[in-house]
């Protein structure tokens, strides 16, 4: 690690050090919240009300401020998932290690909420409830990703080599993510089934865009908080028997 | 625009809230659900600190 | 001993011990013509649905053979403590691990391409698409031996490693089984299968290099 400057290298051992970070998350996490709601109800209100009707689709492609932001979610979180393992392999690090392990229900729950919300948009647009469409399929096939990284660490008992199988798993994953991408794409453009064209090219207006926008970094911070929450659970299980827990203890009880 | 129309979305209302319904689950089941599990956690510990030690 | 020798030892030791299991051998190959077996009796027999289904019934039902055979590729060195010798030998664990898939594709991979031409009867598939179906099969099924190990390696500690292993892995097959499946589809029609074959290809170079070195990190993983 010779070629990172000390004071830098410091810096991040010590906000990775457990208690630190326990510390560290429970005062982010009010901020956090505040953040999240000054851009959760401007883009609500921007998408639900403000903005036009689509001269299309209706009001059904209102749909969009949550399934686009997921999408992108379910993506952005499985890239970060193999950044953080690959730290976790490298540097050992315990922090990453955990982030890694707490972000991916968050990120299944992206998946899923892409999925659900595609195909309820789908059926008013194409007429059925799922339609073999690249991009519906990709994300179906991220999910199982998901879902494998998620049963493998709860396969494997000893915590510190799940969290390392974990690690493998994701850079494995993350390779193969654009292959099955572009396979996928491949794919549909052979078998192409009902028109998609409606839901191509959203002519999009400034004022559909910026509710989308402010949705998608809602999301962002959503998954900051969330991931805070579910890492200090993570961290409490690992070392509930470590002195700073038991002095956490004394504090609360 | 009237509240009535609003909730309508166009003829659209099932599609569109049983989206945002869905979403809105999924996402406080997943800020939720570590809040609650740490809760007992923590108590459980706790409980565990205050039994003399054998 | 050198790296090559030591290789070699390794798919010398596998294939020996494999052919003192021959009925074992036999398992994977039985399997894949069972699976094609039901498709006709599912769907019915009707010759044009069975010759159109034919080249993705074939692959699917490798890909789940491939499947099925993974778990013996670690489990038996896992279990009598050789594969801790492995880990413990000065050479690089990549090579010999690769050592260990070859020798496992040569025992389990291989004899799907002799079965083939009578699956390929079985469904009715043209036989000029025939030099394709073998083409897929000698480029795709190391690539499903290679990737499959990385998983094997993550969930041979596990006692139910089985079931999550199916689920690792098949998501990364999903590109194999599409370019396999769509070459012989095409040239069933007649139609070139350039594009295809040289995906193929890549994709068994790229998995060729870039998975004995997860494989092996993962061993170690499970091992220790």
């Amino acid at each position: 690690m010779s070629f990172i400057p000390a004071p830098i290298s410091r810096f991040f051992h010590r906000t990775a050090s457990p208690p630190h970070f326990y510390a560290l998350a429970n005062r982010f996490i009010p901020w956090l919240t505040v953040l999240f709601l000054l851009l959760l109800i401007p883009g609500l209100y921007g998408g639900l009300i403000m903005a036009p009707t689509d001269y299309q689709q209706g009001d059904s492609y209102r749909i969009i401020y949550i399934h686009v932001p997921a999408a992108w979610m379910s993506l952005f979180i499985y890239v970060l998932m193999a950044v953080m393992g690959g730290i976790a392999l490298i540097w050992r690090m315990k922090l990453a290690e955990v982030m890694l392990i707490s972000s991916a229900p968050i990120g299944a729950g992206f998946t899923f909420i892409a999925l659900v919300t595609g195909s309820l948009w789908g059926k008013p647009m194409w007429g059925t409830w799922w339609v073999w469409d690249a991009r519906l399929t990709s994300e179906l096939i991220l999910l199982f990703l998901y879902l494998g990284v998620i049963s493998l660490h709860g396969a494997i008992e000893d915590k510190r080599n799940a969290a390392r199988a974990v690690s493998i798993l994701a850079l494995v994953g993350v390779v193969n993510i654009p292959i099955i991408h572009y396979s996928v794409e491949w794919w549909n453009t052979l078998h192409q089934g009902p028109t998609v064209s409606k839901m191509d090219k959203p002519s999009i207006h400034i004022s559909m865009l910026i509710p989308l926008l402010l949705m998608a970094v809602a999301f962002k911070v959503y998954y900051a908080i969330a991931l805070l929450q579910a890492a200090k659970l993570e961290l409490l299980k690992r070392e509930s028997s470590a002195q700073w827990v038991k002095n956490l203890l004394e504090k609360t009880v | 625009m009237t509240l009535g129309s609003f909730l309508d979305m166009g003829g659209y209302a099932f599609y569109v809230w049983t989206s945002y319904g869905i979403t809105t689950a999924v996402l406080l089941f997943n800020l939720l659900a570590p809040i609650v599990q740490r809760k007992q956690l923590l108590r459980q510990l706790a409980l565990k600190q205050k039994r003399p030690q054998r | 001993m050198s790296l090559t020798q030591a290789f070699w030892a390794i798919i010398r030791r596998d294939l020996l011990l494999a052919f003192r299991r021959r009925a074992e051998m036999a398992n994977p190959l039985l399997f894949f013509v069972m699976v094609v077996t039901l498709f006709p009796l599912a769907v019915g027999a009707q010759p044009n649905l069975l010759q159109t289904m034919a080249p993705g019934v074939i692959w699917v039902s490798a890909l789940l053979a491939a499947l099925l055979s993974l778990d013996g590729l670690f489990r038996s060195d896992f279990e009598d403590g050789s594969l801790e010798q492995l880990l413990l030998s000065p050479h690089s664990l990549s090579i010999l691990v690769l050592g260990k898939i070859v020798a496992h594709w040569l025992v389990t991979g291989l004899p799907l391409l002799l079965i083939a031409p009578l699956l390929a009867l079985f469904l009715g598939l043209p036989e000029r698409a025939m030099p394709t179906l073998w083409l897929t099969l000698i480029l795709a099924t190391p690539v499903l031996s290679l990737i499959g190990a990385i998983g094997v390696a993550l969930t041979v500690g596990l006692r139910r490693g089985g079931m999550i292993l199916s689920l690792l892995v098949l998501p990364l097959y999903i590109p194999v089984l599409i370019f396999a499946s769509n070459a012989v589809d095409r040239a069933a029609s007649g139609l070139p299968v350039t594009a295809q074959i040289n995906i193929l290809l890549s994709m068994f170079l790229l998995s060729l290099v870039l998975t004995p070195l997860p494989t092996a990190a993962a061993l170690k993983m499970s091992v220790n």
